[in-house]
């Protein structure tokens, strides 16, 4: 029995003993978590960690990281809403036309804060951590200075209505781009030289080289793909607030690298499974919801995920151990 | 076992064995070290000399035997375990923090503090003392990054004699210094002999052996050959350390040489690791490139493929100028070069067999599919090669590191069938790999040769450069220095020009 505990934990990790725990726990304290309504609430809420977290992916498989995606949120959010408000105000009858305008040029500018971290990475090789944390700053700045640190109103009602609230046959609308959103991801991942070359360089750059793979183009794209998700993400988030915001984003770097962590992601590169960081960013969205259903005060919602970050990077570090045991 | 003769040794080791996961780096070995002597350590590279010391220093623990020190069984949990028993190593990788002065280096992790507070002055004069002591020419506040290679050695030699002084261990310590700091060191040596401490001394220079050795013991393959006593013939030194093996391990190469394939004209990398160096390589034939490590024989080689930057010269292949070109580049117009630690270099460890071996061919038809991959071409291919080169077991959904030795080395070899590919470079390919894989490898070589590619052998195995080789260059720091053909390719011809040469 233990052995087989053990071999599940190393194929598979932590996460399916955190979920049942969480599960069973939540259940416990509020009779309303494990209920039909909660559940879809607990999905529709977390397509923002999911995406954002599916970008954090790339960045863990090539053994780096973003630490901006924060900031990518609130420049997407701030440049999105701008845009957006400029647009409709010089043509208050074509909503859509503003919309339109308005996410492209809010994922633009999300984008370009992969293109800055894939330039530093991959051209001046910057380690990821001093990179993402610089442009982090920078990006952050520049959304303040945007916005002057005020909301930003003025986006045709039309969008909020139909990508932070609509519905359709029934399913909120933003959980159609996750959805459409994790497919992607997986077929890239799965079935493109791409993809392969993203777990080729994070596993051993140097073999990656002598294999002929062009390493530095990867790590490049692999920043552009992370932000421009994200920048997805946020504009959907801004939907949702019906607001440009700068200071959307504070707690993602966070929860998005505990979500792939959790999910089985290697911090050293090369591991990981798309379904796995989807399963992680539920399972951090559950915790959040169990424990607002449990009235635990939000202060100390920071407290647990941050400990959870912490317990599942010790759980990886104890697979390998195990997994050099098992192998003897 | 030679060293049981009368005189106790000081430190002894009996059965000593270090497995790692799919090696065994060492297999039962056992000899010991008397006091007041030079044991010189001989053996090729990953012959287990380095695991050896680094057991004996404590940075190590051994899965099997035991270590005896003046007689008595001991355990050397840390280096600082061995340190405390007067035993001390100086490695090739010195253990210095660079921001960090002499003195505060030379008592780092043994500090001298009173009330909880460094006595820096007094640290600074027993430092002073030590420096003086061994006549070394060191500033105590001087920081060791300032330094040149040989003081930083000096300071790594000076940590030894912090406190008692009883086994020394220097490997290959004269690689870095010029010929007045080897007349130091080994006058240093043989002040430490007449003290009565023991040291095991790992070197590749035959001159520094017929100087400084009381005795030599030979490792080979991780196994202890013999011990032999200062005076033994070079010849016979050479001949265990290599080990001639049994004559089928080589297949006899039928091949037809054609035109030339690749040249390298004049070539110097950017750093001097090569200089001026060119060679070239004939469609059919297997050129072998001799060598100690560092000399140049494997950096021409990796220049030519990308992996360096070259300052000047030129690399044609097939007529074509592809000087500087990026190894990607290179693969496509056909040169592929597998190169020496599967490890660090070659395979993706936590991927599967499958992912590594198609990795270099993704890119290309058929397996590209647009921007896709065709999974099931490449599963195909996968097994293919694999089945090729009878890979054990027959799992390639399993990850690289869950193979043996030999086996990841298959995985290695197999990823250079996926390309179309007119030159061959094998940079060290039998390294830590047992005898039956070897003969397969050597087929594999022969194999290729045979059905009209280039080949060029990079190896610091010289019976693989004898028996291999149509034609063999020797190389000697950064430079040729001989090259020879057919028959004349002879151990003893090879070998006169891998040492330095002698003052004649």
């Amino acid at each position: 029995m233990a052995h087989t505990l053990k071999r599940i934990f190393v194929t598979v990790g932590v996460l399916p003993f955190l979920l049942l725990a969480a599960l069973v726990i939540f259940t416990l304290a509020s009779d309303n978590f494990l209920t039909v309504q909660n559940l879809t609430n607990v999905v529709r809420q977390s397509v923002y960690l999911v995406i954002v977290s599916l970008g954090q992916m790339f960045a863990l498989l090539t053994g780096g990281f973003d630490l901006s995606v924060g900031t990518t949120l609130a420049i997407t959010s701030v440049v999105g809403a701008l845009t957006m408000s400029t647009v409709a105000g010089m043509a208050p009858d074509m909503a859509w036309l503003a919309i339109v305008v308005g996410s492209i040029g809010g994922i633009a500018a999300g984008a370009t804060i992969g293109v800055a971290n894939g330039i530093g990475v991959a051209v001046f090789g910057v380690s990821p951590f001093i990179m993402t944390l610089g442009i982090s700053s920078v990006g952050f700045g520049i959304a303040l200075y945007l916005t002057g640190g005020t909301p930003v109103y003025g986006m045709p009602q039309t969008f909020g209505d139909v990508f932070g609230f609509g519905t359709l046959w029934g399913v909120p609308v933003p959980i159609y781009f996750a959805v459409l959103l994790i497919i992607v991801v997986w077929l890239i991942v799965n079935w493109t030289r791409l993809g392969r070359y993203f777990y080729a360089v994070g596993g051993n750059t140097k073999a990656s080289t002598l294999s002929g793979i062009n390493t530095k183009g990867v790590l490049f794209v692999t920043y552009i793909i992370c932000a421009t998700l994200t920048a997805i993400a946020g504009m959907l988030l801004t939907a949702r607030l019906d607001t440009g915001e700068a200071n959307i984003g504070a707690s993602m770097p966070l929860e998005s690298i505990a979500a792939c962590i959790i999910g089985g992601v290697s911090l050293r590169g090369g591991v990981g499974r798309v379904e796995n960081v989807v399963l992680g960013a539920l399972f951090i969205v559950l915790v959040q919801n169990g424990m607002n259903l449990a009235r635990i005060e939000s202060y100390l919602q920071t407290v647990v995920l941050g400990g959870l970050l912490i317990l599942a990077v010790i759980a990886d570090r104890i697979r390998i151990r195990m997994m050099a045991s098992l192998q003897d | 076992m030679t060293a049981a003769t009368s005189e106790p040794a000081l430190i002894e080791v009996r059965g000593l064995s270090k497995r790692y996961p799919g090696v065994l780096a060492l297999d039962d070995v056992s000899l010991g070290v008397r006091a007041g002597e030079v044991h010189v350590l001989f053996g090729e590279n990953g012959a287990g000399k380095s695991t050896l010391i680094s057991i004996l220093a404590g940075a190590n623990q051994p899965t099997a035997g035991e270590i005896r020190f003046r007689g008595e069984p001991m355990r050397l949990a840390s280096v600082h375990d061995a340190r405390a028993r007067g035993i001390s190593a100086v490695f090739q990788e010195f253990s210095l923090v660079p921001q960090m002065t002499v003195a505060e280096n030379l008592f780092l992790g043994a500090e001298v503090t009173v009330g909880g507070l460094l006595a820096k002055r007094r640290l600074k004069r027993m430092a002073v003392e030590i420096i003086d002591r061994l006549g070394f020419p060191l500033k105590p506040n001087a920081r060791v990054e300032t330094l040149t290679r040989s003081e930083q050695q000096m300071v790594e030699i000076a940590k030894a004699f912090r406190a008692e002084l009883n086994v020394l261990i220097l490997d290959e310590p004269t690689a870095s210094l010029t010929e007045r700091e080897t007349d130091q060191l080994f006058e240093l040596v043989a002040r430490l002999k007449a003290g009565g401490v023991g040291i095991i001394y790992i070197t590749h220079r035959m001159q520094e052996i017929r100087r400084i050795a009381d005795r030599i013991t030979v490792l080979r393959d991780g196994k202890f050959v013999a011990t032999e006593e200062a005076g033994v013939a070079e010849g016979r030194l050479i001949e265990l350390m290599t080990g001639r093996e049994i004559a089928e391990l080589f297949p006899e190469v039928r091949s037809e040489i054609g035109d030339v394939r690749l040249t390298i004209a004049d070539l110097t990398t950017a750093r001097h690791s090569v200089d001026a160096a060119s060679l070239d390589v004939r469609a059919g034939e297997i050129v072998g490139l001799a060598g100690l490590v560092g000399s140049g024989k494997s950096e021409v080689m990796r220049a030519a493929f990308g992996l360096e930057r070259i300052q000047s010269g030129t690399v044609h292949l097939d007529g074509e100028d592809v000087t500087g070109r990026k190894p990607g580049e290179m693969m496509d117009r056909g040169l592929f070069y597998v190169p020496p630690d599967r490890r660090d270099e070659g395979l993706v460890m936590i991927r599967p067999v499958r992912e590594n071996i198609t990795l270099p061919a993704l890119a290309e038809p058929p397996l590209a599919k647009g921007l896709g991959l065709d999974r099931r071409a490449e599963k195909r291919l996968a097994t293919t090669l694999a089945e090729r080169m009878e890979l054990r077991p027959m799992r390639i959904e399993r990850t690289v590191d869950h193979f043996s030795g030999g086996n990841q080395q298959k995985v290695l070899l197999a990823k250079c069938l996926t390309r179309e590919t007119k030159v061959y470079v094998f940079d060290e390919p039998t390294v830590g790999v047992d005898v039956g894989t070897r003969a397969a490898i050597y087929r594999f070589i022969a194999d290729l040769a045979e059905r009209g590619a280039a080949v060029v052998l990079i190896s610091s195995d010289l019976p693989e450069i004898l028996h291999m080789s149509h034609r063999a260059i020797v190389f000697y720091r950064g430079r040729i220095r001989a090259e020879f053909e057919g028959e004349a390719i002879t151990e003893e011809a090879l070998l006169s020009h891998f040492f330095e040469r002698e003052a004649a």
